[in-house]
């Protein structure tokens, strides 16, 4: 029990990550699908920062009095990967509202019918 | 002249001067600047590849010593990745100045800045020596990759473009969590640092974990044949000398990641001992040289067919890793090259056809090969390539490929190498088949040869397919040169 107990971060991550990546998959609305994906960076994020953390360390501000420090290095790294996770989810969004305006809709089952009509090429896998 | 102190600026030049190129006006400013970029970055790395012997050139940023620093470590390997990225870069942009004059008549400034970040991102990825910075620059070029085929004339390209980010980004998440793992455990991000600390704790389900989410991660965006989806639409429906690019550079450098990661950081002991690599990785390729000539074969949309010869090729190239030896792995970094340039010439070809009759349907070429002599007949001969016709540089890599499966003791994939280059003479001659004995569709209008803006650069390309395939010095010899440094690095 404790070894789950101590594993609490880490059991937070799995179930964040498979719920995220279930909603990339099977959902057919592409903001639901945008949703999905930054829940499961988010989750990645977390692992991360959970690894940094050393029992009985102290924030990374160097003081008198303290011997143990947590590793400051994992929330930079992390910092990076939120400005790029930002950054991913700026452009699925623009992409989102381009195809919004050029098919009048983000859901993929009304996605495969308008491609039907689409003169050239096999529609069907395409969506 | 110092090749250290000059080596980061092949990654810095293209970072730098997409900033400025954003912001140039008109129509031929930004072209300009990105050729002069492209002309400095190959001139640059092909200065570096000259250079690099058995210790890497190594750079330290901002003066921080590694491994507390990022680092840039080019050895044979790299060197040899970076000029091909650089080299097709050249190429696309010189062939594509017409061709995107068409596509993207508006804002080229921004097209041009996202062309050279993409650049930056594909070439940082290659050179850097830092596990963390390798996702940092991929997400750099994935992003603008995005972007770029999102340019595309096509509607749906907006829809190929949304896949791929999605599928990407589960990839680059997956290198990222491998990274995390392997930092976990070792407390270094620095490759070189890395690859002595794994062995001591090699044996765990931890470091296991982490190298089976970055194979999975780098197999998605190599396109490795389950992983493969997002690719024939992206290529299909991106500009063209975006596909041009892309077909030639995007899928290398992420298998050269994972090259580096098998060989350099877990070592070659680690990679094939701790999972049945070479078996999976021979499976998947074989899958995919099969699977991606069989749907090539019946493609009615020949951008489409030639970006499923890319899964085919993906295959070929992993085959030469899955045979685990120094003529496997040379087949592969020369296949690596000789890919390049015959997917560069074939999509040229197909973007200089599309510039004169805007459609890549098959019917659209019927009777094009009277119309369009000199463009058709550079595509016959990079098809030619594709399959591995002797005197084309095709033939080269097929030829090594086949030595290392013989000495790898498996004769039987010579038999299947020849039955994947039939597949492809079937796919290249469907579309040779439409253009010369085709009668021209009643309904379509008449088009005249491409402009010469066009040609010319299309048949440079394809007179260094043929080139390549008689004077394999550079190519063969940089090849060796990187298999040996990979392979002696464990």
């Amino acid at each position: 029990m404790s070894t789950v107990l101590s594993f609490f971060n880490y059991w937070v991550v799995v179930v964040l990550m498979m719920i995220g990546f279930y909603v990339v998959i099977a959902r057919g609305n592409m903001i639901k699908k945008v949703m999905g994906l930054t829940l499961f960076q988010t989750s990645v994020f977390f692992m991360f920062i959970s690894a940094g953390k050393v029992a009985g360390g102290a924030t990374p501000i160097v003081r008198a009095g303290v011997e143990v420090y947590s590793n400051p290095l994992p929330h930079v790294l992390i910092l990076t990967a939120i400005v790029v996770g930002v950054a991913t989810t700026a452009v699925a969004l623009a992409l989102a509202v381009r195809i919004n305006e050029s098919f009048g809709t983000i859901e993929d089952d009304t996605l495969q019918d308008a491609l039907l009509e689409e003169p050239s090429d096999r529609p069907e896998d395409t969506a | 002249m110092d090749v250290v102190a000059w080596m980061p600026f092949i990654v810095l030049t293209p970072l730098i001067l997409s900033a400025v190129v954003a912001l140039l006006p008109g129509r031929f400013a930004p072209w300009g600047v990105s050729v002069i970029v492209a002309v400095v970055i190959t001139a640059l790395s092909f200065w570096v590849l000259g250079h690099v012997d058995e210790t890497p050139i190594r750079y330290a940023f901002g003066q921080w010593p590694p491994p507390i620093g990022i680092e840039y470590r080019v050895d044979a390997a790299n060197a040899w990745v970076a000029f091909i990225v650089s080299a097709i870069a050249l190429l696309a942009l010189v062939w594509g100045k017409a061709s995107v004059d068409q596509e993207i008549p508006e804002r080229q400034s921004v097209f041009y800045a996202l062309f050279l970040l993409t650049l930056a991102g594909l070439l940082g990825i290659t050179l850097t020596g830092d596990a963390f910075n390798v996702f940092v620059f991929l997400e750099i070029s994935s992003l603008s990759t995005y972007a770029l085929i999102a340019h595309g004339p096509d509607r749906r390209g907006l829809l190929a473009s949304f896949r791929y980010l999605i599928m990407g980004t589960i990839g680059a998440t997956f290198v990222l969590i491998g990274i995390g793992f392997l930092y976990m455990m070792t407390g270094t991000l620095n490759m070189a640092d890395l690859a002595e600390r794994l062995p001591a704790v090699a044996d765990t389900n931890a470091i296991r974990a982490g190298f089976a989410f970055i194979v999975v991660g780098l197999g998605l965006k190599m396109a490795l044949l389950p992983l493969h989806l997002w690719l024939p639409n992206a290529y299909a429906y991106a500009p063209n000398m975006v596909t041009v690019f892309l077909a030639g550079t995007a899928t290398k450098v992420a298998l050269y990641v994972l090259l580096r990661f098998i060989y350099t950081v877990f070592g070659f002991e680690g990679s094939f001992g701790m999972l049945p690599l070479a078996p999976l990785l021979m499976t998947l390729a074989i899958a995919g040289m099969v699977v991606g000539s069989w749907v090539a074969m019946f493609e009615p949309n020949l951008k489409r067919l030639l970006a499923y010869s890319s899964v085919a090729q993906v295959g070929y190239l992993v085959l030469g890793v899955s045979l685990v030896s120094v003529v496997g792995l040379t087949a592969t970094f020369v296949h690596l090259f000789n890919h390049a340039l015959m997917k560069a010439a074939l999509f040229m070809a197909l973007g200089t056809v599309m510039y004169q009759t805007g459609s890549a349907r098959i019917e659209a070429f019927y009777g094009i090969g009277r119309q369009m002599p000199w463009t058709m007949s550079a595509f016959a001969v990079a098809g030619l390539s594709l399959i591995g016709v002797p005197a084309t540089a095709g033939f080269v890599s097929k030829w090594y490929l086949i030595l290392a499966s013989i000495e790898a003791g498996h004769p039987w994939l010579v038999g299947l190498i020849l039955i994947t280059s039939f597949m492809a003479v079937f796919y290249v001659w469907r579309v040779i088949e439409a253009a010369w004995f085709k009668a021209p569709n009643e309904q379509a209008k008449p088009v005249r040869e491409a402009p010469l803006c066009l040609l010319v650069p299309l048949w440079l390309t394809v007179l260094l397919n043929l080139y390549f395939g008689l004077d394999t010095r550079l190519s063969l010899g940089a090849a060796t040169r990187a298999a040996q440094t990979l392979l002696g690095s464990f």
